[in-house]
């Protein structure tokens, strides 16, 4: 489907779906609470048929974070970005690996990076770093007198 | 639904492979839970290289950051500098000369069959067969030179800038690719009748290690991993960049799954890139080798993506700008992330031997994975 | 014993006093031990990251590393003679080294190749998780530079390594004194 059916479709499927502009991708703005409900009907509705996840990650916006959800179909080709707005201090959203298998390691890094916390995960741990380290890396405030040297 | 994850129980054996461990594909920590030599779980464990480049590269400039991805998956350099040029391009809109275009295509192919290469011989050695270990790395070595007279580095290059390529090539460069093309020819005619017809490697890979075209989806596998259960994924043939589109070659598939389809989708691919090559060599187009672009440059604000077909399947660069010179989020897609957290699901119920062929297979550089 | 009749034995430690019925070889022990030690050095399988391929390289026909005795690569570090640290070391991997090179029998020898083991390379700033360096873990003996190293660069020093060695060249142990430290 081209950009302006998917949006067409889209916006008849999701009530209350709203859209960014710009970009080369259509990009669906979702609420976190209804982020699992919204991501089950893009998989299983025949005629979206978003069965392959191929990017998931999270930005640090300062006042708060954002997850980015990246979409599209091996039937269709035709590409989705999702985003979903998290609160800085307690960050949580459902998982997504029980509909796409992949969400796992990768929600497993953006734990380890950001400190989001995924609901209902099977195994929520971190992955890079080692299990006793404090602190979320990639936050824009993250601070490491002792190893990171600025230039 | 997510099936149990393996559980202990009395005399179930854990056991530690790597991270230091001789079949150098890096550092890859896995826990495996055996059941006398049966494979319950195997569970990886990352980070023993995690080098924490998206960090670093929200301090460097746009010109700056394509060096840290030739060292991320070093066997496919120039296909990974190739996509950070490009997502820096679209951002930009720059455009870029046809020359410029044919020769970052004649690189990221060479680039391919040289990782190909090395992943023949590392994966035969691996299963025990040390021969081809060294009939691999001497063809690698007439790519090395012919990469090392034009970029000046035979492993790490940078040679792709925005807009362009850093130099122009090297008066030898048409006829050494010629005779390389001529050698290796005959070549990999000699690596099938090494190794694919031999009885013991057929028995170690044929049923080893299946994977659905559903599960591969699922799991979010892409390149040779994908295409060995079925699933169309070449970027090259779906979202052509570059030249791709004006070049004839096949996309190769083959629908058994099991290690020894993904074995045989690898060997054709480096016959295809072979043939890529060849229909290039000649074509070279006289113009300028980059495009005029400001010394410092600054992408608009918004965000762009952009992917690429590596050895290993898709790369993706995701760049999130807020006008500066330096981007605000880099995030770099790696395909062996995604090629990794399916070795669980393919392992399961076969033996450890089996494992190190599933491995091998897979083709994993873990410095891709842990970036 | 007259000065022409004593000569220099080719590439072996000592001097050769010819004498009526043959020759008699005179050397020290620890020449000849140095000498036997720097021509057999068998290296540990270590690569983390990109310096690894370069190492591979070396082991490959075209430079072929086993001309100067480093023949097996062993997996395992109670048989080997040398540690090649290729790659970059992070905090997480900094035990697993110390533990490999505890492992190790002595006499042992340490070579940081390429950039990053040398100092932690490209990695070195704004980077919360590479050592910056492999000497803030374990002694090194020879530092190559390079990111990556040639092939002959490694060759080279392989080569000062086994010079090194034979000229009986020791690291200065480290040894804390226990009783010094404050409780």
């Amino acid at each position: 489907m081209t950009n302006e059916e998917l949006k067409q479709s889209l916006t008849e499927n999701f009530s209350g779906a709203q859209f960014e502009e710009g970009g080369e991708w259509i990009c669906m703005a979702v609420e976190a609470a209804q982020f699992r409900e919204t991501a089950g009907r893009l998989r299983s509705f025949s005629s979206l048929d978003f069965d392959y996840l191929f990017c998931l990650t999270c930005i640090d916006w300062k006042t708060h974070l954002t997850m980015v959800y990246h979409f599209t179909s091996t039937k269709y080709r035709h590409m989705l970005v999702v985003k979903v707005k998290l609160d800085r201090n307690v960050p949580s959203i459902d998982t997504v690996c029980d509909i796409w298998r992949t969400a796992e390691f990768h929600e497993r890094e953006v734990y380890d990076l950001f400190g989001v916390k995924f609901n209902n995960h099977p195994d929520l741990r971190r992955l890079f770093m080692t299990d006793e380290w404090n602190g979320w890396p990639l936050r824009k405030d993250y601070e490491d007198p002792v190893n990171m040297i600025k230039l | 639904m997510i099936e149990e994850l393996g559980t202990t129980t009395e005399g179930d054996l854990v056991i530690n492979i790597g991270p230091q461990h001789p079949s150098t594909h890096g550092v890859l920590h896995l826990v495996v839970t055996l059941s006398g030599e049966t494979i319950k779980n195997v569970e990886p464990h990352l980070g023993y290289i995690h080098r924490s480049i998206e960090k670093m590269c929200e301090s460097l400039s746009y010109r700056q950051f394509i060096y840290v991805t030739s060292r991320m998956d070093y066997l496919s350099s120039h296909i990974n500098n190739h996509g950070c040029a490009l997502c820096v391009e679209k951002g930009m809109q720059i455009e870029v000369p046809p020359r410029a275009q044919v020769i970052r295509v004649l690189m990221g192919e060479l680039t391919r069959l040289a990782s190909h290469q090395l992943w023949w011989g590392a994966m035969a050695m691996d299963l025990g067969a040390l021969t081809p270990f060294f009939h691999a790395f001497r063809e690698r070595e007439a790519i090395n030179e012919i990469m090392e007279e034009t970029c000046g580095a035979r492993l790490t290059m940078n040679y792709m800038v925005p807009g362009g390529v850093m130099a122009d090539l090297h008066p030898n460069f048409v006829t050494k690719v010629k005779a390389f093309i001529q050698l290796f020819r005959s070549k990999i005619d000699e690596y099938d009748e090494l190794v694919t017809g031999n009885i013991i490697f057929q028995n170690r890979m044929k049923g080893v290690g299946r994977l659905t075209r559903e599960d591969a989806i699922s799991w979010g596998c892409t390149g040779p991993t994908a295409r060995g259960s079925g699933v169309s994924c070449d970027i090259r043939k779906l979202y052509p960049y570059e030249v791709y589109a004006q070049l004839k070659f096949d996309e190769v598939l083959e629908y058994d799954g099991d290690c020894f389809s993904r074995y045989l989708v690898r060997l054709a691919e480096m016959r295809q890139s072979l043939s890529i090559v060849e229909q290039l060599i000649d074509n070279i187009p006289e113009g300028d080798f980059q495009a005029k672009t400001k010394a410092v440059l600054k992408l608009p604000k918004g965000e762009f993506y952009s992917r690429v077909e590596t050895a290993r399947g898709e790369f993706g660069v995701y760049i999130v700008s807020e006008g500066a010179t330096t981007p605000y989020r880099i995030k770099f897609r790696s395909p062996g992330f995604s090629n990794l957290s399916a070795l669980n699901h393919m392992a399961r119920g076969h033996k450890i031997g089996d494992l190190v062929a599933i491995m091998g297979t897979l083709d994993l550089v873990i410095p891709d994975i842990d970036r | 014993m007259p000065e022409d009749q004593k000569k220099e034995a080719p590439n072996f430690p000592g001097q050769v006093h010819h004498t009526p019925g043959g020759g008699i070889l005179v050397s020290s022990i620890d020449d000849v031990i140095s000498w036997a030690r720097s021509n057999s050095l068998w290296p540990l399988v270590f690569g983390t990251s990109c310096c690894a391929i370069e190492m591979m390289s070396t082991a490959a026909p075209k430079y072929d590393w086993s001309r100067f005795g480093f023949e097996v690569a062993r997996a395992t570090p109670r048989q080997a003679d040398v540690i090649i640290i290729a790659g970059t070391i992070v905090n997480k991997m900094a035990p697993v080294l110390k533990r490999l090179y505890d492992q190790m029998a002595d006499p042992k020898y340490v070579i940081a190749m390429g950039a990053c083991a040398t100092s932690g390379g490209p990695f070195f700033y704004n980077t919360y998780s590479v050592v910056k360096g492999a000497d803030h873990v374990i002694p090194v003996d020879v530092y190559i530079a390079g990111c990556p190293p040639r092939p002959e660069a490694l060759l080279h020093a392989l080569i000062t390594l086994q010079e090194k060695i034979r000229q009986g060249g020791k690291r200065e142990q480290i040894k804390i004194d226990a009783s010094k430290l404050e409780k």
